[in-house]
């Protein structure tokens, strides 16, 4: 059954990955970041398979949810266009998608060599209980610093969205 | 279903296809927007690998770690569309071509 889930939840999380970047029908900014929110929460289903409850709600609440609403709410305040097909730059495309390639072939081949030592069967449980008690003891400082960080951004974002920037 | 077992590796290439795919979206895609929503994929494919070897090397680090980097992302998502925001009303524009006024 979860082998099942798997491929369901990987084959379409690459599906809606592969239309956000290169939607065949339109190249509309809005299809591409519903796409986008598509493929977070066929990842969330993957995270509940790997059993991480806890970071596949934050994935849905904060990027389902937060960040992809910043996005829409940006792509309608931009007033945006179609992105028209304009001076295609063949030599561009050409070598963007010799070098995507080639690190697909790579990481695959790294892969498909790698000996799965010590890697046996799943065992770690999602382990919210876990997950708090190391991120307010072990990971103390980096949490601290995250949210001065997050302050850091927000006061930022107000900078940069008044009216004159000098 | 033992015929096939959903190992480690296979985490790690679902993960690896979706990295390569933000790439193609940040090296075809001219929008800059579009750009970005590039960007996200290739954090959301690492943070798909990170969960799976804190799955299957049984350790929660890896877990941790996704959770900063979710955190960082969103400050990153909003300082980076500020910026847009900030670009499109100078240039009126969100296209990268059209923004090649430091090329030489």
């Amino acid at each position: 059954m979860t082998d099942l889930l798997f491929v369901l939840f990987s084959a379409l999380a690459l599906l809606c990955g592969f239309l956000t970047v290169a939607n065949p029908f339109t190249r509309s900014p809005v299809a591409s970041a519903l796409f986008l929110v598509l493929t977070m929460v066929w990842l969330a289903g993957l995270f509940v398979l790997l059993h991480a409850f806890f970071i596949a709600a934050v994935q849905i609440l904060v990027y389902a949810g937060a960040v992809m609403v910043l996005f829409l709410f940006v792509i309608m305040l931009l007033d945006l266009r179609e992105e028209e097909r304009r001076r295609w730059n063949r030599f561009g495309v050409a070598a963007g998608l010799i070098s995507v390639l080639g690190l697909l072939g790579i990481t695959a081949v790294t892969l498909l060599r790698a000996t799965p030592d010590g890697t046996g069967d799943a065992q770690l449980e999602g382990a919210t209980h876990a997950l708090g008690l190391m991120l307010f003891r072990q990971y103390l400082l980096p949490f601290e610093i995250v949210s001065v960080l997050l302050l850091v951004a927000m006061l930022g974002v107000i900078l940069l969205s008044k009216r004159e920037l000098k | 279903m033992t015929g096939m077992h959903i190992g480690l590796e296979h985490y790690l290439f679902v993960s690896a296809a979706l990295f390569c795919l933000g790439l193609l979206g940040v090296v075809l895609r001219r929008n800059l927007l579009v750009l970005y929503m590039g960007l996200e994929l290739m954090l959301n494919a690492s943070n798909l690998a990170l969960v799976a070897f804190s799955r299957f090397l049984n350790h929660l680090n890896g877990q941790v770690m996704v959770f900063f980097i979710i955190t960082v992302a969103a400050a990153e998502v909003a300082v980076g569309l500020a910026l847009i925001v900030a670009l499109y009303r100078k240039r009126q524009t969100a296209h990268v071509e059209d923004l090649a006024s430091l090329k030489l």
